[in-house]
C-alpha cells in the first residue's frame, strides 16, 4: 500500500474498522486530502453549473427569485422606516449597513455549501451511502452537491444594499477600516459556513429535524439585519459568547461606524472575526466527523 | 352523505400524514419560536419609537409576531402546503389518476389541505403562540365571545389560503414546471398577509391596497378580530367574498385545464 498513497489518503472511504482516522494522517497526507476536497468541490460544482446552464431562462427567473426573496427582509426595513427615523438608536443608512454585511456573508455561505441542508434527505433515502464510496471527500461532495447559482442573487442584493449604506453613510476612512471590509464579509462567510456545516453534522442524528437549522441560519442572518441595541442583553451575549455571530457583522461594523460595542466588549474585538471564524470552522469540522462516523446506513 | 364521508376521510389522512413526522414538526415549532423571539425585538423596537403605531400598542404587536408564527406553516404562507405535491402529479402525469377517480378534485385537495392546516395549527402553531404569550406581554382577551370570533375566522383563512394555492398549482397545466410562480406566490404571501410587518403599518395608498387584497384575511383579519380591532361580521364577509371568489375562479381554471389534459392524453 506504501507505494500507492492514491488509495491511502482516499477520505471517507470506510475502512475495515470503520472510518479512517483523520489524527492517523502526516501533514504532507492531511494537505493532500484538502487538495483533494477542493478538487473534488470544484469538479460537482461545474458540473451542476452546466446543468444549470442547460436551462438559461429558468436559470434567470430563480435567480431574480433569490433576489427577490433575499430583498423582501429589507422591504420590511424600508417599511418600519416610512414610520420611524431611527430604530434602536440606529439610522436607515446604519441599518443598511448591517443588513448588507450580512446578507453578503451569509450569501457567500449559502453559495458555496447551502445546499448542506438536504444532507438529512440522503440519510433517509439511502444516497449517502453512493458519496461513501466514491474516492472523494464526503465533506466536499455534499457541500458541491445540487451547487445553486442562483443563490448569486442575494448576494448581489447585500452588495447593493451595502453600496446603498456606504453611498448615504459619512464615513471617515481610514486604512484599517478600509481593509476590515473584505475581511469582515470573508469571516462573515467562514462563520455562517460552520453554522451549515454544524447543522448537517447534527442531521446525522435527527434526520428529519434538518428545518432546525434554518432557526440559526435564516434566522441568523435576520437577527444581524438589526441594530444589537434592539435586542435583550441575554440575546446578545448569547450570540457573541456561544454562537458567536455577533463577529460576522455586528463588532465589526460597530468600529466601522465608530458605535459603541455591544456589550462593552473592547475595540480588539472588531478585528477577531478572522480567528472566531477559523476557530468555528474547526469546531464544525470536528462535529462534522462526529456525525459522519456515528452515521450507519439504512442498508436499503 | 357517501361524498361527505370521502372527504372526511381525505381530510383526516391530510391530518395523520403530517402528524407522523414528529421531528420535523418538532424542529418546525423550535425554528417558529427563534423567528418569533428575533422578530418580537424589533417590533418592540419599532414601537418604542412610535407607541401606537397603526393603532396597536406595544402588547398587541408583540402578539400579533406569535399569531403570525402560529399561522405560518397552518397557512402555508411560505408555501409548503398540498401544493406542491399537486404540481408533481400536474407535471408526471399521475393528475390523469386523480381525474379517473369518482372525486372532484379541487373538493378532494381543499379535503386534504383542509387536513393538513389543522394538523400544523395544533402541531406546530400553538407551541410558539403559547410561549409568546407567557414570556412576553400578550394582549389576549379575556372574554370567550371575542375568542369564538376569532376562531371563526380560522376556516375561512383556510379556504382563502387553499384558494390562492389551488390556482397557482393549477397553473402547472400549461407551465409544467412552476417553481417561479410559486415563488412568485409566497413572496405576495408574505408580502401581503402581514407576515412581514402587519398590514396597518404599511404607509398611505400601500396600506389600503394590501389591506383589500385576498392575503389579508389570512393574517391581518384574523388578528385584528383577535386584538378587538374589527367587528367579526365585516371580517366574516371579507374573507368569505374572498374565499368564494378564490374557489370560484379555481373550479374554472379547473375545468379549462382538465379539458386541456384530455387534449394532451393521447
Amino acid at each position: 500500500m506504501a507505494d500507492l498513497p492514491g488509495l491511502t489518503d482516499v477520505p471517507g472511504l470506510p475502512g475495515p474498522t470503520g472510518f479512517t482516522d483523520p489524527t492517523g494522517f502526516t501533514r504532507t497526507e492531511q494537505r493532500g486530502r484538502l487538495r483533494e476536497g477542493l478538487r473534488a468541490y470544484r469538479l460537482i460544482a461545474a458540473m451542476w453549473i452546466r446543468s444549470t446552464m442547460a436551462y438559461r431562462v429558468s436559470f434567470l427567473m430563480t435567480t431574480v427569485g433569490n433576489f427577490a426573496a433575499s430583498g423582501l427582509d429589507f422591504a420590511a426595513i424600508l417599511l418600519m422606516f416610512s414610520r420611524v427615523d431611527a430604530l434602536g438608536g440606529y439610522s436607515l443608512p446604519e441599518v443598511a449597513f448591517l443588513y448588507g454585511l450580512t446578507t453578503v456573508s451569509f450569501g457567500l455561505a449559502d453559495l458555496a455549501i447551502g445546499s448542506m441542508d438536504r444532507l438529512g434527505r440522503r440519510v433517509r433515502d439511502g444516497t449517502l451511502d453512493m458519496l461513501l464510496v466514491r474516492p472523494a471527500p464526503v465533506l466536499a461532495q455534499v457541500a458541491a452537491d445540487r451547487f445553486a447559482l442562483r443563490r448569486l442573487g442575494r448576494v448581489t442584493q447585500g452588495l447593493l444594499v451595502t453600496g446603498y449604506a456606504l453611498s448615504r453613510l459619512d464615513l471617515h476612512w481610514t486604512l484599517p477600516k478600509l481593509l476590515l471590509m473584505p475581511v469582515m464579509l470573508l469571516s462573515g462567510g467562514g462563520i455562517f459556513c460552520a453554522v451549515f456545516v454544524a447543522g448537517a453534522a447534527f442531521q446525522f442524528a435527527a434526520q428529519d429535524a434538518s428545518e432546525v437549522q434554518n432557526a440559526f441560519t435564516y434566522g441568523g442572518t435576520t437577527l444581524l439585519q438589526y441594530p444589537p441595541t434592539v435586542f435583550a442583553k441575554e440575546l446578545v451575549r448569547g450570540v457573541t459568547y456561544v454562537l458567536p455571530l455577533a463577529f460576522v457583522n455586528w463588532l465589526p461594523a460597530a468600529y466601522v461606524l465608530g458605535r459603541p460595542y455591544p456589550l462593552g466588549l473592547p475595540a480588539w474585538t472588531a478585528f477577531a472575526s478572522p480567528l472566531v471564524a477559523a476557530a468555528c470552522c474547526a469546531l464544525a469540522g470536528l462535529a462534522w466527523r462526529a456525525g459522519l462516523r456515528s452515521y450507519r446506513s439504512t442498508g436499503s | 352523505m357517501g361524498a361527505g364521508r370521502l372527504y372526511a376521510a381525505v381530510a383526516a389522512g391530510g391530518f395523520r400524514r403530517y402528524a407522523t413526522y414528529r421531528a420535523a414538526t418538532l424542529a418546525g415549532v423550535f425554528t417558529n419560536t427563534v423567528f418569533g423571539l428575533i422578530l418580537v425585538y424589533t417590533y418592540l423596537a419599532l414601537w418604542d419609537v412610535r407607541p401606537h403605531l397603526g393603532g396597536y400598542d406595544r402588547t398587541q404587536a408583540v402578539t400579533f409576531v406569535w399569531l403570525g408564527q402560529a399561522f405560518l406553516s397552518t397557512l402555508a404562507i411560505g408555501g409548503g402546503g398540498v401544493e406542491d405535491e399537486l404540481m408533481e402529479r400536474i407535471r408526471t402525469g399521475d393528475i390523469a389518476v386523480d381525474l379517473y377517480r369518482p372525486a372532484d378534485l379541487q373538493l378532494w385537495w381543499l379535503s386534504a389541505d383542509l387536513g393538513r392546516a389543522v394538523f400544523q395549527l395544533v402541531g406546530r402553531g400553538v407551541v410558539p403562540f403559547v410561549f409568546g404569550a407567557l414570556f412576553f406581554p400578550a394582549a389576549l382577551p379575556s372574554d370567550p365571545v371575542t375568542w369564538l370570533a376569532f376562531a371563526g375566522t380560522l376556516p375561512l383563512a383556510m379556504l382563502v389560503s387553499f384558494g390562492i394555492r389551488f390556482l397557482v398549482a393549477l397553473s402547472a397545466f400549461w407551465l409544467l414546471d412552476g417553481t417561479g410562480v410559486v415563488q412568485m406566490a409566497w413572496l405576495a404571501g408574505y408580502f401581503c398577509s402581514g407576515m412581514l410587518l402587519p398590514l396597518n403599518v404599511f404607509p398611505g395608498a400601500l396600506g389600503e391596497t394590501v389591506r383589500a387584497l385576498p392575503w389579508s384575511s389570512m393574517l391581518q383579519a384574523p388578528a385584528d378580530v383577535l386584538l378587538g380591532h374589527a367587528d367579526p361580521l365585516a371580517t366574516y364577509a371579507f374573507q368569505g367574498a374572498w374565499a368564494v371568489a378564490l374557489l370560484a375562479a379555481g373550479r374554472l381554471v379547473q375545468s379549462l385545464a382538465t379539458r386541456r389534459v384530455v387534449v394532451q392524453g393521447g
